[in-house]
């Protein structure tokens, strides 16, 4: 007995591999190259992102035979900032280091496309129910990746990982440097492009 | 389905008013711990400014953050002419022209350095940090900035420790006396100039966000040179 039915595990883990928004669907690539530089930014970001994508995809869902069609775009969008700056505050209240680090990430979020994209493709077909759990799905899948992406750069660029000293240091001693590159932007562009490489060897998908 | 233009106007105006009533709700909620990890991140910048610097072993926790401020950090206000107002706390500053100083003093007497806040505009938005200077009231000790709303990557790097390491040891006045403020120029700073004592190197890509910082710089340290002006004196003589 499982605890979700088949198609609602479908919808949550499809979106982590086969059908992965950042690696698949190439959405959301901005953030996932800006908070990628240490393991502790990229955790809360995908928090956050979990957080506003899951309540954005059930909200937008139960509202969806209410929501007049033709303004749906702008009141997609309203619940979405609306639920960026809850996180933007709390996140200011409670952690305010990290919302420095993060700056303008956050808030950033209302124009991911991931949850954009999501509300409009999913949420306003389906259930409340199966909403949610492809909010999840996608939100986990975008956190999967930036935290894989996140493990390469602090490793490589700064010789920790979660903060602690994984590089000895008796290699830094014998002249070891840590990669300047993987600390810049275009550092995230090449770990991100050798995983999107990997996974769609492994998933087998050809481009049309 | 085509809804009726009364439908569409009152779904969208209870939907505002109902995030609206949300979000201030969640604002004003919050507001008082999140005004107390501004004020406590200002007494941080401040002492790192001055050179106090944590380990990233060990970050300073808030408390600790407060205590050390308190033990080492003495505050006032000093007027247009470099006078310290007495019995003026900088927390109680009203009027434009009274400026607040920060100062390290070292157990047994003396100052080890002074912290001016300093702000103005950059590119997108205002900056504010701290400048300390050394006792002698002509030295760069450090530079901080807290709060800012320019490029992440580009303006946003004046925050970054690669930039502001490059104004400790830096002069503010010329060999005259005359002050002459930090200027950020473009590319590297060539060490053979003879403007090398007061010159950092740029941050490429945040050109109109360096010239902000020269500005305001230049004005928030003129409106201290009277009173940096006395220091130097007493440090000479």
């Amino acid at each position: 007995m499982s605890l979700l039915s088949k198609k609602s595990k479908t919808v949550l883990t499809d979106p982590l591999m086969n059908n992965n928004p950042i690696t698949f669907q190439v959405l959301g690539i901005c953030s996932a190259l800006a908070v990628t530089v240490k393991v502790d930014t990229a955790v809360i970001m995908t928090v956050a992102l979990v957080f506003v994508l899951t309540m954005s995809n059930t909200i937008i869902s139960l509202l969806r035979k209410l929501i007049p069609a033709r303004v749906r775009i702008i009141i997609m969008l309203s619940i979405i900032a609306s639920l960026v700056i809850l996180t933007d505050q709390v996140l200011k209240a409670y952690m305010y280091d990290m919302s420095k680090q993060l700056s303008v990430f956050v808030g950033l979020i209302i124009t991911n496309c991931i949850v954009m994209g999501r509300a409009e493709a999913f949420a306003m077909q389906n259930k409340p129910g199966k909403a949610f759990w492809d909010g999840l799905g996608n939100g986990l899948g975008y956190g999967l990746i930036l935290i894989a992406v996140s493990i390469f750069r602090e490793i490589l660029g700064s010789g920790t990982l979660y903060g602690f000293q994984i590089i000895p240091t008796a290699l830094y001693e014998s002249g070891y440097v840590n990669n300047g590159l993987m600390v810049l932007s275009p550092g995230a562009f090449i770990i991100l492009g050798l995983i999107i490489w990997v996974q769609r060897t492994i998933t087998n998908v050809e481009e049309d | 389905m085509q809804q009726s233009n009364t439908y569409t106007l009152l779904f969208t105006a209870v939907v505002t008013i109902i995030l609206g009533f949300m979000l201030s709700l969640a604002a004003t909620a919050l507001k008082e711990r999140q005004d107390l990890n501004v004020a406590i991140d200002i007494k941080k910048n401040i002492l790192r400014s001055l050179g106090f610097s944590e380990s990233d072993s060990e970050p300073w926790t808030q408390e600790a953050v407060i205590d050390i401020f308190e033990r080492n950090i003495d505050s006032f206000v000093v007027d247009d002419n470099g006078n310290k107002i007495p019995d003026l706390s900088v927390d109680n500053i009203i009027e434009t022209d009274q400026y607040p100083v920060y100062c390290n003093h070292i157990p047994g007497g003396g100052i080890d350095g002074y912290a001016l806040p300093i702000s103005g505009k950059g590119l997108w938005s205002t900056l504010y940090g701290y400048i300390a200077l050394e006792s002698d009231g002509i030295t760069v000790k450090g530079i901080t900035f807290y709060k800012h709303g320019e490029t992440p990557g580009l303006g946003a790097e004046v925050e970054k420790e690669w930039f502001t390491s490059n104004f400790v040891g830096k002069r503010i006045v010329d060999d005259n006396g005359k002050l002459v403020s930090i200027q950020i120029i473009k590319g590297k700073v060539d060490e053979d100039s003879p403007d090398a004592y007061h010159q950092v190197d740029g941050i490429s890509g945040a050109t109109m966000t360096s010239k902000g910082l020269n500005a305001f710089l230049m004005s928030d340290l003129k409106k201290y040179e009277p009173f940096l002006q006395r220091i130097r004196r007493e440090g000479s003589s």
